[in-house]
């Protein structure tokens, strides 16, 4: 990992020994401790340490509700309940589960849409943002497969809905759909095999995140000029500087979080998930968990199943393929005015769609919702790819971080 | 044994290929009885079938039932339910079937009760649901419109409701499955 030397010097004996067997502490102090990281970073490269939190909340009170809970059609209900009225800090556990999915996806996507303004996935970064997709597409199965485990009334339409996708597949939909859910409909196998999923994809969750700080470490970090590294100048050791930041960032972002569990726990959720799943009836309006609604919403526009389908999963692969669509050799978005604007409307086209995938599914909401997946799409292969031919490169970039940090004179500071 | 002066290739490949081919239908036969374990169980499969007594279900009125954990409707539809459906021009539906097609007996429609598209229960049993565009279905959840014979008309469902097999043991009584 990383290209840069190595400083370790074992000062104990047994350091040493075990430095010539394996040389863990050696490796920890070089990727964590003197690491060189671009001196400029902002605020918006705390959130991988963030999302490390909460990985680990998870994890950690997951498995202590598993201790809990049971995967049985007939009692999985009941026993959610039980965690919330009897187990000692039970609800205390299961507010910090739920309210905890939520802030991770919050978290994943600034995150995300950190890396899509400063073209953090731009070469030699594409692998690093390849990883971060499946870590998301990862994400996206865990908390869907927890939210069935309550077996509430949305836990079970939302599982319904999403399995029956499958079923679009041409010829063998049908056959996946049943693989899946073991039965004929969502019903106690798919509870149970879901729980057992639950628990693991977490687990292949935390191999990625290494594999993507794996990834990171070769390449190092991009930063807020998206100017690669070219001098000792241009970057501060990881400790303190950047630990301690991250750190600040991430206590008071528990702060906010800690607030949502004590004071607003059910905010992020649905109220009919209190309510017994019932086989027999559909909630007259199903929304998915909010972190899904722009796809949703994109799923709902096209007027064919198979077509709403292809339409959400590809909302998701052209942003994992934006490497190969947006080739300006210009990184930062702070450098390119009219690429800048095009983001903000991709921004803005993302959370309206999350707000329409929130509505029925009637009237100008489906028009509406039409225009602005049209617009996902064009944004993604027609506008960046031919920005990348026209946008005229920038005179006011800096010809280096230092330069940028440190000033050859204001003008740097005052492009953005 | 004598060794031969030149090694013989081809014989070689032959084992290569050989423990190439072994190895991948080994591994591939291994692999199934762990994916199949995840298809409908014995329990599951074991085929149930239901008996309902259709007489107290008075004209107009529908009820739904429960056969292998589905909602199945049965609706008593009304001389205008059955107009309405003979009348439509099959060949402008999205799954063309005739109404003959879809009821074996035109008072009497049942069906599968889950929308075709991602398997939604659609409203239109009750008294105060609504029914749709076509006096039918409606399923609110991404808004497919079903009509009295239970077809598809509109919105994103591919087909028609789906039809349980089931047999009039009489006038009143009913098999399904
Ligand atoms: C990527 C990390 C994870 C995410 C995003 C996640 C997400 C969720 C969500 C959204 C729920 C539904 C909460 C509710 O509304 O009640 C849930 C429930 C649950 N999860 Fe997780 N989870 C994660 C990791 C884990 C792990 C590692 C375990 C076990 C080892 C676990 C065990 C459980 C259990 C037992 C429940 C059911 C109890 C309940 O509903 O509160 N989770 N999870
Ligand atoms: S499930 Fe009925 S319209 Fe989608």
């Amino acid at each position: 990992m990383g290209h840069h030397e190595s400083n370790y010097q074992p000062k104990w004996a047994i350091e040493k020994w075990l430095d010539e067997r394996l040389p863990v502490i050696r490796m920890m102090s070089d990727q964590f401790i003197v690491f060189p990281t671009p001196r400029n970073l902002n605020y918006w490269w705390t959130l991988g340490m963030v999302l490390f939190f909460f990985l680990i909340i998870q994890i950690v009170t997951g498995i202590v509700l598993a201790m809990h809970y049971v995967a049985d059609s007939g009692l999985a209900f009941d026993s959610v309940e039980h965690i919330m009225r009897d187990v000692n800090w039970g609800w205390l556990l299961r507010y910090m589960h739920a309210n905890g999915g939520s802030f991770f996806f919050i978290a994943v996507y600034i995150h995300i849409l950190r890396g899509l303004y400063y073209g953090s996935y731009k070469a030699p970064r594409e692998i690093l943002w390849l990883v971060g997709i499946v870590i998301y597409i990862l994400m996206m199965a865990a908390a869907f497969m927890g939210y069935v485990l309550p077996w509430g009334q949305m836990s079970y339409w939302g599982a319904t809905v999403i399995t029956n996708l499958f079923s679009a597949i041409p010829w063998v939909g049908d056959s996946i759909t049943q693989l899946l859910w073991g039965a004929y409909s969502v019903s106690q196998p798919t509870l149970n095999r879901f729980f057992a999923l639950h628990y693991l994809v977490p687990m292949i969750l935390a191999v990625f995140v290494i594999i993507h700080v794996w990834a990171l470490h070769v390449v190092g970090s991009n930063n807020p000029e998206g100017l690669d590294v070219k001098t000792k100048e241009d970057t501060l050791p990881f400790h303190p500087y950047f630990t301690m930041k991250d750190l600040f960032v991430a206590i008071s972002v528990l702060g906010i979080y800690a607030f949502f569990v004590f004071y607003m726990s059910n905010y992020m959720g649905h109220p009919d998930n209190y309510i017994r799943a019932n086989p027999m009836v559909t909630p007259t309006h199903i929304v998915p968990e909010w972190y899904f609604l722009p796809f949703y919403a994109i799923l709902r526009a096209v007027p064919d199943k198979l077509g709403g389908v292809i339409a959400m999963f590809g909302a998701i692969i052209v942003v994992a393929i934006i490497p190969w669509l947006d080739t300006h050799p210009i990184r930062s978005l702070r450098y390119r005015p009219i690429a800048r604007i095009m983001f903000w409307l991709f921004v803005a086209t993302a959370l309206l769609l999350g707000f329409l995938g929130a509505k029925p599914a009637s009237g100008w909401y489906i028009t509406a919702s039409r225009a602005l997946m049209v617009f996902w799409f064009v944004y993604f292969l027609i506008i960046l790819p031919i920005l990348s031919r026209m946008e005229r490169n920038n005179d006011k970039l800096p010809g280096s971080i230092s330069e940028a940090v440190l000033g050859k004179s204001d003008d740097a500071a005052e492009a953005r | 044994m004598s060794t031969a002066e030149t090694v013989d290739n081809s014989r070689r490949d032959f084992l290569y290929i050989a423990t190439g081919a072994v190895g991948v239908t080994g591994t591939a036969m291994a692999v199934w009885p762990f994916i199949d374990q995840m298809n409908p169980d014995a329990s599951q499969k074991a085929l149930s079938s239901i008996e309902v007594d259709i007489a107290p279900i008075e004209v107009g009125q529908a009820i739904t039932v429960v056969w292998r954990g589905k909602p199945v409707f049965i609706r008593h539809r009304t001389e205008e339910d059955i107009k309405l459906a003979v009348e439509t021009d099959v060949a402008e539906l999205r799954d063309p079937q005739t109404d003959a097609e879809r009821a074996q007996k035109p008072e009497w429609l049942i069906m599968i009760g889950i929308c075709t598209h991602l398997g939604c229960v659609p409203l239109g049993q009750k008294p105060g649901d609504v029914k749709g565009d076509y006096h039918g279905w409606f399923c609110p959840c991404h808004g497919s419109h079903y009509d009295s014979a239970g077809r598809i008309r509109k919105g994103p469902a591919p087909r028609n409701l789906d039809l349980p097999g089931y047999k009039f043991l009489s006038d009143t009584l009913v098999k399904i499955g």
